[in-house]
């Protein structure tokens, strides 16, 4: 996907308020205000508890400007099945329907729902900022959170397994759109949602939001960090259009150059201070095979 | 038949900027933006706007210059760590006299 | 006109003539003939609904939920576990405020597995602050779905209309099927003046605050604490709206006027036995035969079990010499729950009947005419006598 979008013609509409109660530098903070901007204002959105819910602000004063439904954790999906089939019944087809979950609601306690509203062709928008723990509650590990890394769940060794592979799931599906993005690369995020809105059926975008206090980088990094995970290869931006795989932006520029090693990527983040040689090498092996087939 | 109003207190939000409060005083280094720097401000056409871009809170205006709302800048220092052009600089909060609210 | 069908079938047409928009459900027996018979009202055609076949019963509460908050009359059902699977969404549907209907065709609840009739189910959902309607006949189903959707949508709860599973989903009765037209007069279209709209965005169910905030135009907004306590007085009055919305129904189909409770030959009775759901049915044969023996007795059913009609029911003991409560349910550890309730209610009547307790019936466990008679018996002949405490009836081993 080649950008359509640049700084410069960027839409300056913000839907999102200043002196909401996101964290300073926080990555969500930018994919949201980018991503409503791409969805614009005829958009109904469905938020589990997750970070979001304190951006989304506090009774009666609510941070963002669009229409929102704050939803039991688990029931994601669902809900933005009703919020649809209730357009459907109204005859108000023309609405975004787009539920905005993290990492946990998503690859978690959510994946239930998700995959119902896949299986039966929903027509909903659904996006997993993935800032790899549960933030919200003081950086618990989730499925998403990468091997090695420390969380007050995973105090002392880091987390033992592997970081769940969500977008390769919810693919598997079989559904019409599949995306990852990130953070750091705000316009490419822009046109996949962009892209989302024109296409029906269920969408899944799938966006990596780097966290200052949960990953342990100073707050000005946070494009720094976002950017060193997909030029070392660890998160990779593509699209799955119709079944059809393709690399974007970033990680499309890094096919058959030299990437950047892993460990300038983990020596960014306090998280990853516990990790030994055998998981950098092991992780290190897996990104190269895993490019090898790119 | 009843007269009561039913179901008059209940859970919805309005929107509205500054739930946190004047979140810019969270700050401890405060963005400055060098206008002799500042690629928009020097070209005096619109361009680069970065700091617009990369801005989690939107306090950053499209404008030339770039205006920071200081009101709510939480002072993440994104801004400037993403300026092309090293035009913004993170200045000690104790050194400037205290403005907004 | 009359027709002779199952009472999940009365439930699915009472359902369909509400002109539901949206329905979710989950199979499970003994409920699934309801959701089949809907699936298919839909896919023929005669309804103009929704229906999504979500993957769990937690996921069909979701879909009414936001489809309710989006503007749409939503309905769900289930029995038992199902039930419970939707616990924490029964508790956001209330604090939501949404005038949500759903059947549940009772259920004992496993473990261990059990898929035939007692009500645990929904007793044990007693403090969510859904309104609770039990029916009694499928007469009562199709009309009590009826009427729930006006009262869900007149107070902003969400109604269970209840009824045993088997004993009343999957019997057949003849029943009076409603005319549309005057379905459509009793039941206005529902048209909230707050739902999720682009046009005029709002933040539903966002964080609330223990202390009370101004908000954006200076005026000062309800804590958490207040919320509840509207909650809960919306609930208080809603005894009365109910009782308006069964007058206005009587009026358009003939039928209703027992809307908290339904008696039987009480109100010459010394003793009145007292219970929820169909088995008070049952009952008024036993209550004949002994009234052939000259024992004022009569039953009570208790319609509406939450909001608690504790002024109804007080009324009906008043003077009386012996309440005998019989549940399908209980408070594990304590009492039955209907029973602790009205004990509870009689606390400050004046004149105090006596009151016993039996459990019988849980998993399905089938209650004989002559156990009922000899319970009721047992209470009649020596009502100055007994513990506090329930006792069970039918026990074999």
């Amino acid at each position: 996907m080649e950008n359509q979008t640049t700084i410069l013609n960027l839409t300056e509409e913000e839907f999102v308020h200043p002196g909401n109660r996101a964290c300073s530098g926080c990555g969500l903070s930018i994919v949201y205000r980018i991503g409503l901007k791409a969805l614009g204002k005829n958009t109904i959105l469905v938020v589990p508890p997750s970070c979001l819910t304190v951006l989304q602000g506090l009774y009666p004063v609510a941070s963002t400007k669009l229409p929102c439904v704050n939803v039991t954790f688990a029931s994601t999906g669902a809900a933005a099945t009703g919020v649809r089939a209730a357009m459907r019944a109204l005859k108000k087809e023309n609405v975004n329907v787009v539920a905005w979950a993290g990492d946990g609601g998503t690859s978690d306690i959510g994946i239930q729902a998700l995959s119902g509203a896949c299986e039966r062709g929903e027509d909903i928008i659904y996006i997993c900022y993935d800032n790899e723990a549960y933030m919200n509650t003081g950086v618990q590990r989730s499925g998403t959170t990468p091997q090695g890394v420390i969380t007050t769940t995973t105090p002392i060794k880091g987390k033992l397994q592997e970081k769940k592979d969500v977008p390769s799931i919810i693919a598997a599906h079989g559904i019409g759109y599949v995306a990852t993005a990130s953070a750091a690369y705000p316009l490419d995020f822009y046109d996949k949602v962009r892209k989302a809105t024109t296409i029906s059926g269920p969408r899944y975008i799938h966006v990596h939001t780097p966290c200052p206090p949960g990953w342990s980088f100073e707050t000005r990094y946070t494009i720094k960090v976002g950017k060193l995970a997909v030029q070392t290869g660890l998160f990779d931006l593509y699209e799955i259009e119709n079944g059809e795989f393709r690399l974007t932006g970033a990680s499309k520029n890094l096919v058959g150059k030299a990437r950047l090693p892993v460990t300038e990527y983990f020596k960014t983040q306090g998280r990853f201070k516990s990790l030994d040689k055998d998981i950098i090498k092991k992780v290190q092996e897996q990104v190269d095979a895993k490019w090898a087939r790119y | 038949m009843t007269t009561r109003t039913f179901c008059n207190k209940i859970s919805r939000s309005k929107p509205s900027p500054g739930d946190g409060g004047n979140t810019g005083s969270w700050r401890v280094l405060r963005p400055v933006i060098n206008l002799e720097a500042c690629i928009p401000a020097k070209r005096n056409k619109k361009a680069c706007f970065h700091c617009w871009l990369y801005c989690p809170d939107s306090v950053v205006s499209k404008t030339i210059p770039p205006v920071i709302n200081y009101e709510y800048c939480k002072g993440c220092g994104i801004c400037a760590e993403e300026c092309p052009a090293d035009a913004i600089s993170m200045v000690d909060e104790s050194t400037h006299p205290v403005e907004e609210k | 006109m009359h027709i002779i069908e199952s009472g999940n079938v009365a439930a699915a047409t009472g359902v369909k003539l509400a002109r539901a928009q949206v329905i979710a459900a989950y199979p499970i027996t003994p409920q699934t003939p309801l959701t089949e018979k809907l699936s298919e009202f839909v896919e023929s055609g005669a309804l103009k609904a929704e229906y999504i076949p979500v993957e769990s019963e937690h996921s069909a509460m979701a879909v009414c939920i936001a489809a309710s908050t989006a503007g749409t009359r939503a309905f769900t059902a289930t029995s038992a576990n199902g039930l419970l699977y939707m616990v924490e969404q029964l508790h956001w549907a209330v604090g939501a405020r949404l005038p949500i209907v759903m059947c549940v065709a009772n259920r004992g609840i496993g473990a261990p597995w059990t898929v035939w009739n007692d009500q645990q189910d929904t007793i044990s959902q007693r403090d969510a602050g859904w309104i609770q309607i039990y029916a009694n006949d499928h007469q009562q189903i199709i009309d009590a779905v009826i009427k729930a959707f006006r009262l869900a949508q007149t107070v902003s709860i969400p109604v269970m209309v209840c009824y045993d599973g088997y004993l009343l989903s999957h019997t057949y009765m003849p029943f009076d099927v409603p005319e549309q037209s005057k379905v459509d007069s009793f039941l206005p279209a529902f048209a909230p003046t707050h739902f999720l709209d682009p046009e005029n965005p709002g933040n539903f169910n966002t964080v609330t605050l223990p202390d009370i905030r101004p908000g954006v135009d200076g005026e000062m907004a309800p804590g958490y604490i207040e919320i509840r306590h509207n909650l809960h007085q919306d609930l208080r009055a809603t005894l009365d709206t109910f009782v308006e919305i069964d007058k206005a129904f009587e009026k358009e189909f003939g039928r209703g006027g027992n809307p908290l409770v339904e008696k039987y030959r009480c109100d010459d009775a010394d003793f009145v036995a007292v219970c929820i759901g169909s088995l008070s049915y049952q009952l008024r044969d036993v209550i004949d035969i002994m009234r052939e023996n000259d024992v004022k007795i009569g039953v009570m059913g208790v319609q509406m079990y939450r909001p608690f009609p504790d002024k109804a029911i007080v009324d009906a003991l008043r003077g009386k010499k012996c309440a005998i409560v019989f549940e399908k349910a209980l408070s594990y550890g304590n009492q039955g729950a209907l029973y602790a309730d009205i004990k509870a209610a009689l606390y400050t009547s004046e004149k105090k009947p006596r009151i016993h307790n039996y459990i019988l019936g849980l998993g399905g466990r089938e209650i004989k005419t002559q156990q009922l008679l000899d319970a009721l018996t047992a209470s009649c002949t020596s009502p100055d006598t007994f513990e506090d405490t329930p006792r069970w009836i039918g026990l074999k081993l």
